[in-house]
């Protein structure tokens, strides 16, 4: 692969409850990537948006934001998926040969939406949705059978929800900004059983934007490019009782794939930090075990053993993860700005010291069907 | 930088009003069945896949990760794209520049579109402002009878004229074994008698004035895919690949109030970008064959003339001389077009399809009798979104 890497980043404030509109969000994640890139909109030669029609409540959703993005005049186009997927298709149309930059920005207003009939519609229309399913139930079942096959516990699960909540203190940008104890995770509110509300991402609005450049765009560019260093994404079946919910065989083929490209072999002791889609607390310990960064069945023991505390070896969701702000699609970018941050040793307060190598990561689809995995480097 | 890339082979459905023997996940399935036949590869010789379609019209969330057990994603890489009418475009776009990275050799597109379980309208209108053009202008159709009322005014136009681009659209269709539109009766009739009757029938019915019901495409079930391969691998699996010579899109516009209604300048200025970069000077004369993004039939006159095929005004006479019929000199959709056949998520990518099995010889009964050298494609979508992907016989250098 020829070399690619990332030359800007940008996000709003995440919060509850935003007065700005799609285009208002959109433009200033748009005008912060671009100063972070120190250009203007005339150095990016093309745009990709991501947006979903059923979180905006509007069909093409990206139609509103065209203005903001500042694509007039350019190539755009529309990716409706995480941002990482966005990023993904962004990093594909700089190494084309057709463009040198890319602007990639994406957008949400969870809290103008219903959660639970937006993510019912992604289940089979005719069996599943009338049972109610959506994003969290489905995710409930999913953490049994994860307790069920590992051994694993509720409290376990609170640990990650107390880490990155401890983690998020640190994070202007978080939505959720309070420390919490096991405790707490343990005695809030039942959400689906085995999750309670501290086990769950919260309803987010905002918005984020990162500019890619190939070789040959850096020169637009006086910062030093964080490069991407391997990049995959992999779909696992979509039916949930076809796939084993206590692994992640698509994780695993993607990470596989990008650290091949990376050259990374021991992912544990290369990744210097790692910014992953912890949705609900017990996602992250089922990524850890689809990264290769514990053993299938072991995640429970990476977190008990503190490896990936903001002081471990190998400090996962510095940010505090989307348990202190989940806008949905966004989320994907945010970790990509975050490990963009991290490399460049501007994190501030979350920043771990002396990261080089960082790996972002965002999911598709119910339980975590697709993932996207980018390593980058400096 | 930059490998080339080429169209290896194409997969359609049979458009239809109602496919009640089919649900999404299976007409998907029909099409990449077909496509990947067509290009005589298995699912295991895909490295990655785009797919696409409009949420609302079917009322299902994340697409990609549904279908994948159709469209044989299962763990391959796929996403989805997104942009309205021009879907299928955007989505054929993507295939391409997954390929043009060098990241992936062979590349499944897919769109397509369950019409008979949509509203479609209902669903279009949510594409506007809420405030300011829902309640007055939001739609499939309103928007094309303005912009229709406008050019006759500009031009001295007549209901005629774009009669006259129906009849040759469902001509054409009758050539087309997938068209979702057959009109048989019009077999052995002459284009003057139908013209005739298209704009004095009373059973034509007036929706919008200045646009008939035979002046609108109509709602389709359907599916297509397309398979795109890097130039590694290309040309081993076609013996003709359709390469891609040249992409470029432009949506510049949020509101329907913005737009130039004189001019459809998006189409207009992402045809120009795609003839640049492909050193098309005279588009008429270069360009062999069209499979052209055009809803209704006064696209078919107006749209002519800003891609670049004639001056302003003169899209009358390129129709009425036969210019754009079969055996014209620029055949213009020998599908019949979106006239004949609109799933919606899938239109555009059949256009791209299309145009290329006449470059790679391969359109059976609706293959033009000339040399295919250059083939040109659209797509066009919500508030002018203008998609443009020019096809041809060599390997571009």
């Amino acid at each position: 692969m020829e070399k690619v890497g990332i030359v800007g980043v940008g996000q709003t404030k995440y919060e509850r409850k935003k007065e700005d509109t799609f285009a208002e969000l959109v433009f200033e994640a748009c005008t912060g990537a671009l100063a972070d890139a120190g250009v203007g909109i005339e150095d990016i030669d093309n745009v990709v948006t991501v947006s979903n029609d059923f979180w905006d409540g509007r069909t093409i959703s990206s139609m509103a934001v065209m203005d903001a993005a500042g694509s007039w005049d350019k190539d755009i186009s529309t990716v409706e998926g995480d941002g990482v997927f966005g990023a993904m298709y962004g990093m594909m149309r700089a190494l084309s040969g057709s463009f040198d930059t890319t602007l990639v920005v994406a957008h949400v207003k969870g809290s103008e939406g219903n959660m639970n009939l937006i993510t019912n519609a992604m289940f089979d229309p005719i069996f599943q949705r009338q049972l109610g399913i959506d994003a969290t139930s489905s995710a409930a079942l999913q953490a049994r059978s994860y307790m069920e096959k590992t051994g694993a516990t509720e409290e376990d699960f609170a640990r990650v929800s107390v880490k990155n909540h401890g983690n998020g203190v640190n994070n202007p940008f978080a939505q959720i900004q309070k420390k919490i104890s096991v405790d707490d995770v343990m005695k809030s509110r039942k959400i689906s059983e085995p999750l309670k509300l501290f086990d769950c991402s919260p309803i987010t609005d905002g918005a984020a934007a990162i500019v890619i450049s190939n070789e040959k765009g850096m020169k637009r560019f006086k910062k030093d490019p964080v490069w991407i260093l391997g990049a995959a994404h992999i779909s696992d079946s979509y039916t949930l009782g076809y796939r084993d919910l206590t692994s992640s065989p698509a994780l695993e083929a993607a990470v596989k794939k990008a650290y091949g490209m990376a050259g990374i072999t021991d992912p544990l002791k290369e990744l210097d930090v790692v910014e992953l889609a912890d949705v609900y607390s017990y996602m992250e310990l089922l990524w850890y075990e689809g990264l290769g960064l514990a053993p299938k069945g072991k995640g429970a023991d990476l977190i008990r053993s503190g490896a990936t505390a903001m002081d471990g070896d190998l400090p996962v969701n510095p940010s505090g993860g989307l348990l202190c702000a989940h806008p949905v699609l966004v989320a994907g970018l945010a970790r990509i700005i975050e490990a963009t941050l991290q490399i460049r040793g501007e994190a501030g307060d979350r920043q771990v010291k002396g990261a080089n190598k960082a790996l972002a990561h965002g999911i598709n689809g119910p339980c975590g069907q697709a993932h996207g995995v980018f390593v980058l480097g400096s | 930088m930059g490998k080339r890339v080429a169209v290896v082979g194409f997969g359609q459905t049979i458009g239809r009003s109602s496919r009640k023997d089919v649900n999404g996940v299976e007409i998907i399935n029909e099409a990449v069945v077909a496509a990947l036949a067509d290009a005589e590869l298995t699912i295991d010789d895909i490295d990655a896949i785009v797919i696409g379609n409009m949420d609302h019209f079917e009322g299902i969330n994340y697409v990609d990760s549904w279908s994948v057990e159709g469209s044989g994603g299962v763990m391959k890489p796929i996403f989805k794209v997104t942009t309205g009418g021009t879907t299928g475009s955007s989505v054929a776009m993507c295939a391409y520049y997954h390929a043009a990275s060098g990241m992936f050799d062979r590349v499944l597109a897919i769109g397509w579109e369950k019409n008979s379980e949509s509203d479609t309208t209902g669903a279009i209108i949510t594409a506007f402002d809420p405030f300011w053009e829902r309640p007055n202008i939001g739609g499939a159709i309103a928007g094309l009878a303005v912009e229709a009322s406008k050019y006759m005014s500009n031009y001295g136009v007549t209901e005629r004229d774009g009669a006259r681009v129906a009849v040759r659209e469902r001509l054409h269709a009758l050539n087309n074994p997938y068209a979702h539109l057959h009109q048989e009766w019009m077999k052995g009739m002459e284009v003057d008698q139908l013209v005739e009757l298209l704009v004095t029938s009373e059973q034509n019915q007036v929706l919008a004035y200045p646009l008939r019901m035979s002046d609108m495409c109509p709602r389709t079930d359907g599916a297509a895919a397309v398979v795109f391969a890097s130039e590694d691998v290309a040309e081993k699996i076609a013996p003709i690949p359709a390469w891609v010579v040249a992409t470029a899109n432009r949506h510049d516009y949020v509101y329907l109030g913005d737009l130039n209604w004189d001019v459809n300048e998006t189409l207009r200025d992402a045809s120009r970008k795609v003839f640049e970069k492909a050193g098309i000077k005279e588009p008429l004369k270069e360009i062999d064959v069209c499979e052209l993004y055009m809803p209704y039939s006064y696209a078919g006159l107006k749209w002519m003339e800003n891609i670049g095929f004639c001056g302003p005004g003169e899209g009358p006479k390129l129709l009425w001389d036969g210019t754009t019929d079969m055996d014209g000199e620029l055949p213009v959709n020998p599908s019949g077009g979106v006239m004949s056949y609109n799933a919606i998520g899938a239109t555009a990518l059949i256009r791209v399809g299309e145009a290329a099995i006449q470059v790679m010889r391969k359109a059976g009964t609706r293959q033009v009798q000339k040399d295919v050298n250059y083939a040109l494609s659209t797509g066009f979508g919500g508030c002018s979104w203008a998609d443009v992907m020019l096809l041809g016989k060599n390997k571009p250098a």
